[in-house]
């Protein structure tokens, strides 16, 4: 899209744009660049000399069983906390989006959570899930069922779900409330007069009207949990217990900084870069075709 | 028309309307229970943590949850602010809030500063090379610092950035989101408002003062919310380029508190956390009407 009334101005625009064009290259272009120089590099274990062994890092991190394990651990990771937290989200916007009393103090007290940061949900979720501190936690081992995260890779894995979802859903609320809104009453009103149920008016009117919303937050969600998680799952479970809750991020992260493996973590950033580009381009499509109609 | 309305209405059998009446109210009980079970859910964790940072550490070590208010909430908040983890040697926690501060607000106003100005260069004007700066600057969207972390790293270790504010926010300030909105908005800005300000005689960086920033306001503002809480919640960055504790912020401090579990101060730790979401969800309440008008717009 152009507008057809501009300034004229030769200098101007250049130096409105300089700030962020020079951030960005520096640290941005610069860094990705590197990243993906290291990724066809190797550095020997003390640092001295490295080496060009081109797509080799690319091989040894598919061929690698733990890292697979590890993509899987993101997939899983991603789906349920996409999954329970834009349903959840969806409901509870459905329902303080009707005309009840107390729908304002309702919205706020649902949209709070939204300033939450990873990390601080994590220590939140530890006073919940721990098994001798959290109150659910205890209550659990009371009744006689051995709960302890640290130590069950299964139970670490639905934790760190938990709380990531329970993040996000106030995120997904205030889109899907904002997206109930903008459908026009008159659509709704003239599909309760032709008799249908409120179930029926959902699924057949305001469900199709809301996918653009929907569609939109599901690209969202999966690209934070893959990339806005790293604080949850480092101070919940470090990854552990064995490598149970790694996801891609957090084993770039060890990779590169616990185990110095520069050429491996390099590697990793690249898959990662490419699945995020895949996830925006999408996006990015979908929504230019949406400006169209 | 609101005279004759009850007119109209009233000749209905109350009868009638008895049946349906109970009805909607059964519906209404139904979505106030939901959304009530909705609250708790997010209410929950925080009420464990707020009530927890009012007893003394012995209590929440023996697990005895304390659902009630303690006794002990000024000493723990006293010792959080002014010295932190008392049992190893640790930050204070206003000097982790300061930093956390700093920081949420620098990169709040350096956002917004870099990308309202990259907006309007890219939106009215045009001159050669605009589609490549456009694309230049849209392509950072596509990767989160988090992907390029130790690249990113070194460059900030080359300009000597390590421990410093500098390299704690410039890094996190090249990002698109910020300047896609505003473009998207100018362009939502009529072509007769510039050419009647071109005709009155205003220059750009006039219409811009004048005209382009009063308009952006509720953009600002629900931006000002987004990165204030991105700012202020950041945690791998800092962790990583932060290994002094001057410039230690409060998100990391926390995880650090938790550390080897046998010896965490539980108290001081829940008090911290209280202390710690409190920016963040006062910025999110205070601006909540314009935060979500500012998103709803957006999203049109």
């Amino acid at each position: 899209m152009r507008r057809k009334v501009i300034f004229g101005n030769k200098l101007l625009p250049y130096l409105l744009l300089a700030p962020q064009l020079i951030v960005t290259a520096i640290f941005f272009f610069w860094p990705a660049a590197e990243a993906i120089r290291y990724s066809f590099l190797r550095q020997d274990a003390f640092g001295i000399s490295v080496m060009f062994v081109g797509l080799e890092n690319f091989q040894d991190l598919f061929a690698d069983d733990r890292y697979l394990q590890v993509v899987w651990n993101t997939i899983w990771f991603s789906f349920w906390v996409t999954v329970l937290s834009m349903g959840v989200a969806l409901l509870l916007a459905v329902l303080a989006d009707r005309h009840i009393r107390g729908r304002d103090t309702y919205r706020t007290l649902l949209i709070w959570p939204y300033a939450i940061a990873p990390a601080i949900a994590a220590v939140l979720y530890i006073f919940l899930f721990h098994p001798s501190l959290g109150l659910l936690g205890r209550a659990l081992n009371g009744f006689g069922v051995p709960w302890d995260y640290r130590l069950n890779g299964d139970q670490a894995m639905l934790v760190v779900i938990l709380a990531a979802a329970w993040k996000q859903v106030s995120y997904n609320f205030l889109f899907f409330l904002a997206g109930l809104q903008s459908i026009p009453k008159s659509v709704l009103e003239a599909a309760a007069i032709d008799g249908a149920s409120p179930s029926r008016r959902f699924w057949t009117v305001i469900f199709p009207l809301l996918s653009p919303t929907t569609f939109f937050l599901l690209v969202i969600n999966i690209t934070s949990a893959v990339f806005d998680t790293f604080g949850i799952i480092d101070a919940l479970t470090g990854g552990g217990p064995g490598n149970a809750t790694q996801t891609m991020i957090y084993r770039a992260y060890v990779d590169g900084r616990v185990n110095l493996d520069l050429g491996s973590s390099a590697a990793q950033s690249v898959v990662l870069m490419i699945a995020v580009m895949a996830l925006t381009l999408v996006q990015f499509r979908f929504i230019e075709r949406r400006v169209h109609y | 028309m609101s005279q004759v309305q009850p007119a109209i209405a009233a000749p209905v059998p109350l009868a009638a309307e008895a049946p349906r009446r109970r009805r909607f109210l059964g519906a209404d009980l139904t979505t106030h229970v939901i959304l009530l079970l909705g609250v708790v859910l997010f209410a929950l964790p925080i009420w464990i943590v707020l009530m927890g940072s009012t007893h003394d550490a012995a209590t929440i070590g023996r697990g005895e949850v304390p659902l009630l208010p303690g006794s002990e909430g000024w000493n723990n908040y006293a010792t959080a602010w002014s010295e932190g983890n008392t049992r190893r040697a640790s930050v204070p926690v206003s000097t982790m809030m300061f930093n956390s501060a700093v920081m949420a607000l620098l990169i709040t106003v350096g956002k917004l500063a870099i990308s309202i100005t990259s907006a309007y260069a890219v939106a009215f004007f045009s001159f050669p090379g605009r589609m490549l700066c456009f694309w230049a600057i849209f392509i950072t969207l596509m990767l989160p610092v988090e992907v390029r972390i130790f690249p990113t790293f070194q460059v900030v270790s080359d300009l000597g950035m390590v421990n410093t504010y500098q390299g704690l926010i410039i890094p996190l300030i090249a990002s698109a989101t910020a300047t896609l909105l505003f473009r998207q908005f100018f362009l939502t800005i009529p072509d007769e408002l510039v050419e009647a300000a071109k005709m009155d005689g205003a220059g750009p960086m006039r219409f811009f003062k004048d005209i382009v920033l009063p308009l952006s306001a509720t953009n600002i503002a629900a931006l000002f919310v987004i990165l204030f809480v991105y700012g202020w919640n950041q945690y791998l960055w800092p962790l990583l380029v932060t290994t002094s504790t001057d410039v230690e912020t409060i998100v990391i401090g926390i995880v650090k508190m938790l550390g080897a579990e046998a010896d965490t101060e539980w108290n001081i730790v829940m008090a911290t956390t209280v202390l710690a979401l409190l920016p963040p969800v006062a910025v999110v309440i205070l601006m909540q009407r314009w935060f979500v008008k500012g998103l709803t717009e957006t999203e049109k």
